[in-house]
C-alpha cells in the first residue's frame, strides 16, 4: 500500500524520445498516423518536423504514477490536455521530456489525485495532467 | 473544408470483440518504457491480486485503434483530414484493471463537434465492456483538426 499525504513528490525523470520510440509506439498502439514517422508530411502540414503522439507523451508521464503506484491496476483515471506537440528531430538525442509530480489531495475514499508536470526545453506539453490512484 | 457536423451524437459499435493478449501488453509496456513487473510477469501480477498481466493506464488507445477503421474518424464523410489532426485532451476513466485474457467490445460516439478559433475540436466519447457486459473504461478524447474551421459569415450583402 502507498503512503501518500498532500505535497507528496514523485521523484522526477527525464525520459528521451527519439524517433525510433515513436516507430515503436506506432506498432504497439496501432496509431501509424504519418506525422509520427514521415518529416516530409509533417511538413507539408505545417508542423516544424516529426512530432511525438500526444498518447506516448501521456504514457511515458503514466509510468511515474504506476511506478509510484506500485500496481498499475491502482490508477482509477487519467486525464490531460496536449498544450503544444513534442518536436522529435531526426538525431540520436531526440527530444527530452520532463516529468515531475506531487500529489494534490488525498480524499477520504482512498484515493489520491496526483498532478503531473510535463516539459520540453521548459516548455509545459501537457497541462492539467491529473491522475487518481486508489491507495489501499 | 469544415468537419460534417451531422455526425454529432452518432454511434459507432464495433463489430467484433478485442482479445487483450499478454504478449501485446508487454510490447506496449516496452513502448512507453514501462517496466513495472505487473505489466511483464504474470506471477507479479497475480502476486497482486491480477489473474494476469495487467495493461498500463492508457493501453486502452490500442483498442481504439484497433476498431479504427470501422469507426467515424475514418468515414469519408466526416470530412476529417488526418494529417491535419492533433490530439487536443484524452482522459481514461477506468472501472477496472484490463487484464491479458479480457475480450472487450467497444461503442465509440461522436459526442460534440465545435470550432475553436480557427481549428475545430471532434470530442469522441469510446464505452469499453467487458464480455460479461461489465463496465471496463470510458475514454473522452478530443481530436484538433487544424484549420479547417469554416470562414466566419461573411456580411450579408445589401440588396441592390
Amino acid at each position: 500500500m502507498v503512503q501518500a499525504d498532500v505535497g507528496t513528490v514523485l521523484p522526477a525523470r527525464t525520459f528521451p524520445i527519439t524517433r525510433a520510440d515513436l516507430v515503436r509506439y506506432c506498432g504497439a498502439s496501432g496509431d501509424l498516423n504519418v506525422i509520427h514517422w514521415n518529416q516530409r508530411v509533417a511538413q507539408a502540414v505545417g508542423l516544424t518536423d516529426v512530432i511525438a503522439h500526444g498518447m506516448l507523451t501521456m504514457a511515458l508521464a503514466g509510468t511515474l504514477v504506476t511506478d509510484w503506484a506500485g500496481d498499475p491496476g491502482a490508477v482509477e483515471s487519467f486525464t490531460v490536455r496536449f498544450s503544444r506537440p513534442v518536436v522529435v528531430p531526426d538525431d540520436d538525442a531526440g527530444a527530452s521530456l520532463l516529468v515531475s509530480g506531487v500529489v494534490e489531495e488525498v480524499r477520504e475514499d482512498g484515493r489520491a489525485v496526483v498532478a503531473l508536470t510535463s516539459t520540453v526545453d521548459g516548455a509545459k506539453v501537457l497541462m492539467a495532467a491529473r491522475a487518481v490512484v486508489r491507495l489501499s | 473544408m469544415p468537419v460534417n457536423r451531422d455526425f454529432i451524437g452518432r454511434q459507432y459499435p464495433a463489430s467484433t470483440t478485442y482479445q487483450v493478449g499478454r504478449e501485446h501488453v508487454r510490447s506496449f509496456a516496452r513502448a512507453i518504457g514501462d517496466t513495472n513487473p505487473a505489466s511483464h510477469d504474470v506471477e507479479a501480477a497475480r502476486a497482486l491480486g491480477h489473474p494476469d498481466v495487467v495493461a498500463p493506464p492508457t493501453f486502452l488507445t490500442v483498442v481504439n485503434f484497433s476498431f479504427a477503421t470501422e469507426g467515424p474518424v475514418a468515414d469519408p464523410a466526416l470530412g476529417l483530414d488526418y494529417s491535419m489532426v492533433v490530439h487536443g485532451e484524452q482522459s481514461f476513466e477506468l472501472h477496472r484493471p484490463v487484464h491479458a485474457g479480457d475480450e472487450l467490445s467497444s461503442v465509440q460516439s461522436i459526442t460534440d463537434i465545435r470550432d475553436a478559433g480557427r481549428n475545430e475540436l471532434v470530442v469522441t466519447t469510446t464505452e469499453i465492456a467487458d464480455a460479461a457486459g461489465g463496465r471496463v473504461a470510458t475514454l473522452r478524447s478530443t481530436l484538433v483538426s487544424r484549420g479547417t474551421a469554416a470562414p466566419r459569415a461573411a456580411a450579408v450583402p445589401e440588396e441592390s
